[in-house]
């Protein structure tokens, strides 16, 4: 017997908190906002908050782990303990340690590491509040802490994730849809190389929906990457040359 | 003009060679870019589970133990059972794995054969609750890489399926509230589907299915897709750095809807259900 309980989609194709299908929650993105890292920038989704601070590059720890011809990334995805309804323990988690993974390999098909052989960059995400999405949008904040600290890069990278609502394919769940959900499908790419970086599926997905999911996720990804690039106009525009401040 | 992912020169190398065959549409060992390593699945194999099986997949062996036990259920799934998967790459599989707590490949492992087996509904995990909110079974699986030439990721989830699908768990009954167990009458567990994994290699836009570690160390990226049924995706993962390109997800989600489809036929004659529904 189906459950009567409040419908997550209206008859109007409107989501619960008022959205279209394909339309992403209030985006605020800020570049250079930590002033100890070599590079920062935070992000807000809805309510998903997230800080990333790049340091490096610099000499690689523990040594035997350097690699002669390139840089190693290291990055940390964590969740501060207040950031989820009750209170998560302040380790790393097995989910913590997985989206470390994705989100570094997602970076290093961008990052040319090539640069910088024997030495080491460090990345680290901090969720502050989690509400959904938060692996695509601490990987875009930390691509953007990338680019303020100077790292070259191929691209910027973005990530938004995509659900399957009663359904309904919709861009950008938020925490209710994610868990009522059907499907959640986190992506993120490079634009102007049209290539994908991270891709993970959670839920059930018929391959022509999962088209319809790939190609939204690509329309949410170009709108975040427009905003990737004015965060850091935004923050060189009030930039000065040394000696003149 | 940078090459992203530039490899030391043995694996660059070896990248070209692999690229250049695969345009002749060949690999090194001589299979077809879409075609499998042989593969053999064997159920029942440790008497002290209550469902195992090993899978032999090319050069990569790995076993898979299912074990219950009553405990309690999730604060938000009072009226379900429980699944926990744990993987370890054991040092006597490869050089390249060391003893310790699981690394972030086991536990990356553990948890896309885990998103293959719940996000699929394999199990009807509705019906493993004895008393809601209080006393549910779990079911843990355990999956050994004991051997490891490339791509543990499709044995693994073939092992897991078949060993939940031979699986013969003690009765447990409620009783002036409290379950008992009866170890003697034992029933299989309660399943839907079944799951299986095809990883896919990319070498720019070509794609090659069961990549060898050989061909895991040279190839641009590698994707792992999960599918649940006939044209139902549950998973999927992008698992190694690099770029895939847009254009080319219609031909890996083409291939490996194919190639799960004949996974599945396997899979199913190893575990006694052919030809029939679960």
């Amino acid at each position: 017997m189906e459950k009567t309980e409040q419908r997550l989609i209206t008859e109007d194709g409107r989501r619960i908190d008022g959205r279209a299908l394909d339309e992403m929650r209030p985006v605020r993105i800020e570049a250079g906002v930590l002033d100890r890292s070599d590079g920062s920038a935070y992000i807000e989704m809805g309510k998903t908050k997230i800080y990333a601070a790049v340091y490096g590059p610099k000499e690689a720890h523990p040594r035997h782990l350097a690699q002669p011809h390139k840089a190693i990334l290291n990055c940390r995805y964590h969740m501060a303990s207040f950031s989820v309804e009750g209170r998560k323990a302040p380790g790393m988690t097995r989910r913590e340690i997985e989206l470390s993974k994705v989100i570094r390999e997602a970076l290093e098909s961008v990052v040319i590491l090539e640069e910088f052989p024997r030495s080491a960059i460090d990345i680290f995400i901090e969720v502050i509040q989690a509400d959904a999405g938060t692996r695509t949008a601490g990987l875009t904040a930390a691509s953007l802490a990338l680019a303020d600290a100077g790292i070259p890069m191929l691209d910027l990278c973005a990530g938004i994730a995509v659900g399957k609502v009663e359904g309904k394919i919709v861009l950008d769940p938020s925490e209710e849809e994610d868990k009522k959900g059907e499907a959640d499908m986190p992506v993120a790419m490079t634009p102007r190389l049209g290539s994908i970086v991270l891709l993970q599926l959670n839920g059930r997905l018929t391959s022509a929906e999962f088209r319809e999911a790939l190609n939204l996720a690509k329309k949410g990804i170009e709108v975040l990457y427009e905003l990737q690039k004015k965060a850091l106009s935004k923050k060189f525009e009030s930039a000065t040359p040394l000696g003149e401040e | 003009m940078y090459r992203i992912g530039a490899k030391p020169y043995p694996t660059k190398i070896m990248h070209d060679k692999l690229y250049e065959l695969i345009l002749r549409g060949e690999r090194l060992d001589g299979r077809g870019p879409y075609q499998y390593r042989p593969l053999e699945i064997k159920t029942s194999i440790i008497e002290k589970t209550d469902g195992s099986a090993m899978v032999n997949l090319g050069g990569t062996k790995i076993i898979a133990g299912v074990k219950t036990a009553l405990g309690q259920p999730y604060p938000d799934t009072p009226d379900q059972g429980n699944i926990v998967v744990n993987a370890e790459l054991l040092p006597l599989a490869s050089s390249f794995f060391e003893p310790g707590p699981p690394d972030e490949k086991a536990i990356e492992l553990a948890r896309v054969v885990d998103r293959c087996i719940r996000e699929s509904k394999m199990l009807e995990l509705d019906k493993l609750v004895y008393i809601p909110g209080r006393s549910v079974l779990v079911v843990y699986i355990d999956v050994y890489v004991l051997d490891y030439d490339g791509n543990y990721f499709d044995p693994s989830v073939l092992a897991s399926v078949a060993a939940l699908a031979t699986s013969k768990i003690p009765l447990y009954e409620v009783k002036d509230g409290e379950v008992i167990m009866n170890p003697e009458i034992r029933s299989s567990l309660p399943i839907r589907r079944f799951p299986v994994s095809v990883t896919i290699g990319l070498l720019g836009d070509k794609i090659l299915v069961d990549p060898t570690s050989l061909e895991e160390s040279a190839i641009d990226t590698s994707i792992v897709l999960g599918w649940s049924d006939d044209d139902e995706m549950a998973a999927i993962q992008k698992n190694l750095q690099g770029l895939i390109q847009f254009g080319v997800m219609d031909e890996i989600i083409n291939v490996s809807k194919e190639k799960a489809g004949e996974l599945r036929t396997r899979l199913m004659e190893a575990v006694g259900r052919v030809g029939g529904t679960p």
